[in-house]
């Protein structure tokens, strides 16, 4: 009897590793072996178009990132920036529209759900163009509204340069981000859906205002998801890219004046339009540290704000 | 008994008001949401001119003609003498003086009428340019951009249910060493930056001859990822293990099992992967960028509507008319899926 358990254990060990094997292969050879090459990389000279010149060049590359590279720093700093606007920007909405959608007085539902999600089903980079085209500050109709509305001067090239302007332009890559608040919104809504409706009448018969109600109830019960969603949202705009590379084709990156210059812009000018691999693999690792520095930091933070129903 | 009826029906009445007030509020919302849609549209639908207009329109609109012995006369809103304004047809146009006829009966008698012919309003009617669509159809070559995006979702989700399905199996069924260490990587691939690895990835697909083609967007998909694993483990989970064991007391083996019990209960969750995976590639554009750079040909619809944006620049309404046809498909595959597709959002985002 105590054999058979045995081989039983030993067959369900083997079927085990034999399903997760593509997952094993793909890991080793897409994930651990380029992470370390990269790192490697980061020690040469790579340059894809004369590979024989490729040398050992020890941690030049990373002291030319940190001491001589005038870009790397406010890349850090222009990537962090547009997050700190585009997160509260797309979660407080999605997170609002959520709370609309589960609310008891609303009529038809799923119609408002489906029209909300639509957005995020229209590719990126055509929101992109769709809203620059709308916040064009000379034929948009952003600007005319605003100003047939307000009688502020918004129209012409002196109007209010949603696109152009330094400072403005993370707001409209925000706008862009919202129209991609699908997912999250979606997710925001189940997990509102899952709270007992009991809390809500106890806080009421408690008195509870509706500030506090949010405060005490929704958030928290909340958290788990919004700690899920903040964790892929961070990771996506260290990345982020697309947006920006696009809208600036025609006019080089970076614009208007190098605001759009972030991390993963820098990387890939680095890598790919001027072929420096291996300087482009230290900008890759420091997008990779800063991701692991925030996963690290929500996931010890979560202790502090994160509630798991049962476990506690 | 009198008192209670009133207040229930006063509260009542209060709840019906909400009601009516929030659900406005949600419709203008909604309207702001969707109004860079609506702007798309119409300016995709604008002529050279009337995208030129120095008067701003919301609406693709024209001014108004008729046709009278092959010539074409304008229409304008016209103040008459008695206070009245008629809508005529403009025969001449003059600064002191203009001659009108009426659109109704453009052989009568000459109406003429005094004043500046630029202080009048023109007639306008709608004056779609369907004809964009065509024309951005052709200059973007929508329909190889359609066969590539299709290829690329095609292959690439066939791979990552084949082999996601599988190693969801065997986190799902079976116990074997350090599988929790395994998950835990698992879950942390789907947060690891696709940067970190791809310089030496590149070069690798790079010496094997394989940048410029599909091939290193299609090959990693059969080495599942960790979005689709996590998805379908959770799905698999929910099964009942009773239907496992009915399968191995009529003989199956683990593999007949997978087949035949375990994803044919899966179906929701397998058309829910198959559908993100159908959106991403629709969407992606970073890795086709880099793989693909220099063969237009291949481009995916996103690379090759990025493209196409900067290089017709200067013609707005086909860059908008592009940018809606390139919309058109998710849209529509969303509408008839929506159910299946925001149930799978869920499984993969709430449960962690």
């Amino acid at each position: 009897m105590k054999l058979r358990t045995n081989q039983q254990e030993r067959s369900e060990r083997r079927w085990g590793l034999f399903f997760i094997a593509p997952w094993i292969i793909g890991f080793l050879a897409f994930n651990i072996a380029p992470m370390i090459a990269s790192l490697g990389f980061t020690f040469t000279n790579y340059n894809p178009a004369n590979p024989d010149k490729t040398q050992f060049i020890g941690l030049t590359q990373w002291i030319r990132a940190f001491t001589e590279d005038p870009e790397t720093y406010p890349a850090i700093l222009k990537t962090l920036v547009f997050s700190a606007i585009c997160l509260p920007i797309t979660f407080g909405t999605a997170l609002a529209v959520a709370m609309v959608l589960n609310s008891k007085r609303l009529l038809g539902k799923s119609l408002f759900q489906t029209l909300f999600f639509l957005p995020t089903m229209i590719p990126t980079i055509a929101a992109a163009l769709i809203w620059t085209g709308i916040l064009n500050s000379q034929t948009g109709w952003v600007n005319v509204f605003i100003e047939k509305l307000t009688g502020f001067h918004a129209v012409g090239s002196d109007g209010i340069p949603w696109t152009t302007s330094p400072y403005l332009i993370y707001f409209t890559y925000s706008l862009v981000s919202l129209w991609g608040m699908g997912n999250t919104m979606i997710i925001f809504l189940a997990g509102l859906q899952n709270i007992s409706v009991e809390l809500y009448e106890a806080a009421d018969i408690d008195g509870a205002g509706w500030w506090a109600q949010l405060r005490r109830i929704t958030l928290p019960m909340l958290s788990p998801v919004i700690f899920f969603n903040l964790v892929i949202a961070l990771i996506g705009l260290l990345q982020y890219f697309a947006v920006p590379f696009t809208l600036n084709q025609g006019r080089g990156l970076g614009f208007p004046d190098g605001a759009s210059n972030f991390l993963a812009v820098d990387f890939y000018a680095q890598s790919f339009a001027f072929a420096n691999m291996g300087y482009g693999a230290v900008l890759a690792w420091v997008i990779f540290l800063f991701g692991l520095a925030f996963s690290l930091l929500l996931f010890w933070s979560q202790k502090k704000w994160v509630y798991y129903g049962g476990e506690k | 008994m009198m008192e209670t009826t009133r207040t229930t029906y006063s509260v009542k009445k209060a709840n019906r008001l909400k009601t009516a007030g929030i659900t406005a509020a949600v419709i203008a919302c909604l309207g702001l949401f969707l109004m860079p849609l609506g702007y798309g549209i119409a300016t995709a639908l604008k002529s050279p001119d009337q995208a030129a207009s120095s008067e701003f329109r919301v609406l693709p609109l024209s001014p108004a003609q008729v046709q009278h012995n092959g010539e074409k006369w304008d229409l304008y809103k016209v103040p008459m003498a008695d206070g009245s304004v008629k809508t005529l047809a403009m025969v001449q146009k003059g600064r002191q003086m203009s001659t009108f006829a009426d659109p109704a009966n453009l052989d009568t008698p000459p109406i003429e009428w005094k004043g500046n012919w630029r202080t009048l309003t023109p007639e306008l009617q709608l004056d779609p340019q369907w004809s964009n669509f065509v024309t951005s159809w052709q200059a973007i070559d929508f329909v190889n951009l359609l066969k590539n995006t299709l290829l690329y979702a095609g292959v690439s989700t066939f791979g990552i249910l084949l082999s996601s399905s599988f190693v969801a199996y065997g986190f799902a069924r079976f116990r074997f060493p350090g599988k929790n260490l395994a998950f835990v990587l698992v879950l942390a691939t789907m947060i690891l930056p696709n940067m970190i690895t791809l310089i030496p990835t590149y070069t690798f697909f790079f010496s094997i001859g394989w940048v410029g083609s599909w091939l290193p967007l299609l090959v990693p998909a059969f080495f599942a990822n960790g979005f689709n694993i996590f998805l379908l483990r959770q799905f698999f989970m929910g099964i009942p293990r009773e239907l496992d064991e009915a399968a191995k007391i009529d003989g199956a083996g683990p593999l007949r099992t997978l087949y035949q019990v375990i994803l044919p209960q899966a179906v929701p969750a397998l058309v829910a992967a198959g559908l993100f995976n159908f959106f991403y590639c629709w969407n992606d554009y970073f890795l086709p960028l880099i793989y693909l750079a220099g063969h237009p040909a291949l481009y995916p619809i996103s690379v090759g509507l990025s493209a196409f944006s900067t290089q017709y620049v200067i013609y707005p309404y086909l860059v908008q008319s592009a940018s809606i046809l390139a919309s058109l498909l998710p849209i529509i595959i969303f509408f008839f899926t929506r159910r299946f597709f925001m149930e799978g959002v869920v499984l993969a985002g709430v449960d962690k």
